[in-house]
């Protein structure tokens, strides 16, 4: 078993008198890629904004080996925590180029400056953001939009990278190309936390897979197990997992 | 009304213009990146003033004791917040900015023979000692608030002003102050004679405007604050703090009220009262710019200084009743024109 970076126990998130997460406990190894699928509503972002620091939780949360009390946004970016949100929180009326260059704020303030070299390697993942770099952000197309989201978070260098449905809402040839960056990366050494509506391609690319409903965790298991569930397979991975491999075809 | 007193007019128009420029840039960034209406904005030109002044006497000023203690209140507040959630490694950086170094400044005031050193020096200390209480002001009033709605924002910045107006007067009593001009040239061009100080004026607001203009295009942390004006929610993510962005933007908020007292404390004598009149010209070049727009506002701005002085020859009694009708037709005017803007989510 390797060493975990990121170890969550019993989290729980409320808005209000409503619990939207429960007792959640979720494990992401060193080097992994970990998926979380569920239906709308389940509590995937909540638990995401949670895990950032972004909500107030009750729970423990490990991070790197250490125990984070009432975690702080910043702090843990500056720990290698990053997330890409589902709304993209992009700078719309600032180029994708100073886009980029804010995703490396924080390793900025610290002393390290590296953003020339990680930004060429952005590049090299998307060149299409190359091509649009001088480009206000708020003008790129939805596909682009998510492209930039994610390089923003990996100009950060992030040790633990969160994905909140980084295929939302794209083309089937896009998100192949979302999920070949994604194990790209894992290849780099990145470990990342993906939460998906799309369950075939991320149990596909994932090493293991939590299944999130309705606040709980009611299922989890090394992806492949999960893929011949049968209950994933009539939950998730049904027709319509089916009906967009023909599109993907 | 002849061409000369139309000139005389003009030039004095728009050395104020340039001034309220400057706060008018100011209350924009403010608002954009914390959503606060920084009504004690004019507060600090009249510190800024009158702690120089105090100086040139050769008196230590009074603001240096409110820095102490602001200091010691925010030194306090951080240090437990940072032994509590257990970032030790925090606490140097605390001490030091809120506590060593106002002792520091203190130190330096007690022992400098102050009215004799040069004017320069006089102003640096007179920023050193008025310019750390903006970011002070932003971590004990408005981040504990940072959340809240504008209107909550707005209620504590008047607060926030008329507690600073108090000890303005606390501090400064109710006498004005009028320091010498920072060089006795005059030129004559034409029919027009312009002062040293006036040139002095709008040249330092223009090199302070294109300065603002590099800090926010060209730097990280310039773009940062643009970032946290444009989605704050995206800014922290980038590790962006709302406090950091808050504390820097009232930095440069009070440093360019500071600065623009001890430009103008020549031309005209300051009273503990006088920043928010000033303030307030700004804040209507700020409205002609919709609180959003920074060349707008600037405009707008040399425009009140205009408006100003040419209603204080014809109709001296109503000047600032007219700057500030000026407000309706802008208004009127921009709720025809601009769509409605939503409050920040
Ligand atoms: N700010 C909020 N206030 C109140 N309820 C909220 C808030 N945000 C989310 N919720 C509720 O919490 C539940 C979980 O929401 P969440 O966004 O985490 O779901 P999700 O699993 O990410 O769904 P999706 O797949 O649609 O993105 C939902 O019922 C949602 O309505
Ligand atoms: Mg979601």
């Amino acid at each position: 078993m390797t060493t975990s970076i990121l170890e969550i126990r019993d989290l729980c998130v409320s808005y209000g008198k409503v619990e939207a997460l429960h007792n959640a406990n979720i494990r992401v190894g060193e080097g992994q890629i970990v998926t979380v699928i569920g239906p709308n509503g389940a509590g995937k972002t909540t638990m995401l904004s949670a895990i950032m620091g972004l909500l107030d939780s009750r729970g423990e949360l490990d991070f790197d080996g250490k125990l984070r009390l009432a975690p702080e946004v910043e702090d843990m970016v500056a720990a290698g925590m990053n997330l890409v949100p589902e709304k993209r929180e992009l700078f719309g009326e600032m180029s994708v180029q100073d886009n980029l260059l804010l995703g490396a704020f924080q390793r900025y303030r610290s002393g390290k400056r590296d953003q020339a070299e990680t930004m060429e390697e952005v590049y090299g993942l998307f060149p299409r953001l190359k091509e649009r770099r001088e480009q206000m952000a708020g003008t790129l197309s939805g596909g682009e939009r998510q492209m930039l989201a994610v390089g923003r978070a990996l100009m950060a260098k992030p040790r633990l990278l969160m994905l909140d449905e980084p295929s939302l809402g794209l083309a089937p040839l896009i998100v192949r190309e979302i999920f070949r960056i994604i194990a790209e990366l894992r290849r780099r050494g990145v470990s990342i936390l993906l939460v998906e509506q799309n369950a075939r391609a991320a149990l596909q690319v994932a090493d293991y897979a939590y299944v999130l409903e309705t606040g709980e965790i009611s299922m989890e298991g090394p992806a492949q197990a999960l893929a011949d569930d049968p209950r994933v397979i009539e939950a998730y991975l049904g027709l319509g997992g089916k009906h967009q491999d023909m599109l993907a075809t | 009304m002849d061409f000369q007193i139309a000139m005389l007019l003009g030039q004095d128009g728009v050395t104020n213009g340039a001034i309220y420029a400057l706060l008018a840039l100011a209350l924009v960034l403010v608002f954009a990146v914390t959503r606060v209406i920084f009504i004690p904005q004019g507060e600090f030109v009249a510190y800024g003033a009158l702690t120089l002044a105090a100086l040139q006497t050769g008196r230590v000023p009074a603001t240096l004791w409110l820095l102490l203690a602001m200091g010691g209140v925010a030194a306090l507040i951080d240090g437990i917040a940072a032994a509590r959630s257990g970032a030790l490694r925090k606490l140097p950086g605390v001490a030091g900015w809120n506590v060593a170094y106002p002792l520091v400044l203190a130190g330096l005031l007690y022992s400098l023979p102050l009215e004799s050193l040069p004017m320069l020096v006089q102003v640096v200390l007179a920023l050193a000692v008025v310019v750390p209480l903006g970011p002070l002001m932003y971590r004990l009033a408005f981040q504990p608030v940072a959340e809240a709605p504008v209107l909550i924002l707005l209620i504590v910045s008047v607060a926030v002003h008329v507690a600073m107006v108090g000890l303005g007067l606390l501090f400064f009593g109710a006498e004005g102050s009028r320091t010498p001009p920072f060089s006795e040239v005059r030129f004559e061009v034409g029919p027009m004679m312009i002062s040293g100080q006036q040139i002095w004026v709008v040249m330092a607001s223009v090199v302070l405007i294109v300065a603002l203009y590099q800090f926010f295009g060209r730097t990280l942390y310039g773009k940062a604050l643009r970032a946290t004006a444009i989605n704050r929610n995206g800014a922290r993510l980038m590790g962006i703090s709302p406090a950091l962005a808050g504390k820097l933007t009232f930095f440069l908020a009070a440093l360019i009220g500071a600065l623009s007292g001890v430009l103008i404390a020549p031309l005209t004598t300051i009273y503990y009262d006088t920043g928010f009149l000033i303030g307030l010209k700004g804040f209507v070049g700020a409205i002609i710019g919709g609180l959003g727009s920074y060349p707008v506002a600037a405009a707008g701005a040399v425009l009140v200084g205009l408006l100003e002085a040419f209603s204080s020859f014809w109709a001296s009694a109503y000047k600032e009743v007219i700057v500030f009708t000026l407000i309706i037709p802008v208004l009127v005017w921009r709720s025809l024109t601009s769509h409605h803007v939503e409050e920040d989510e």
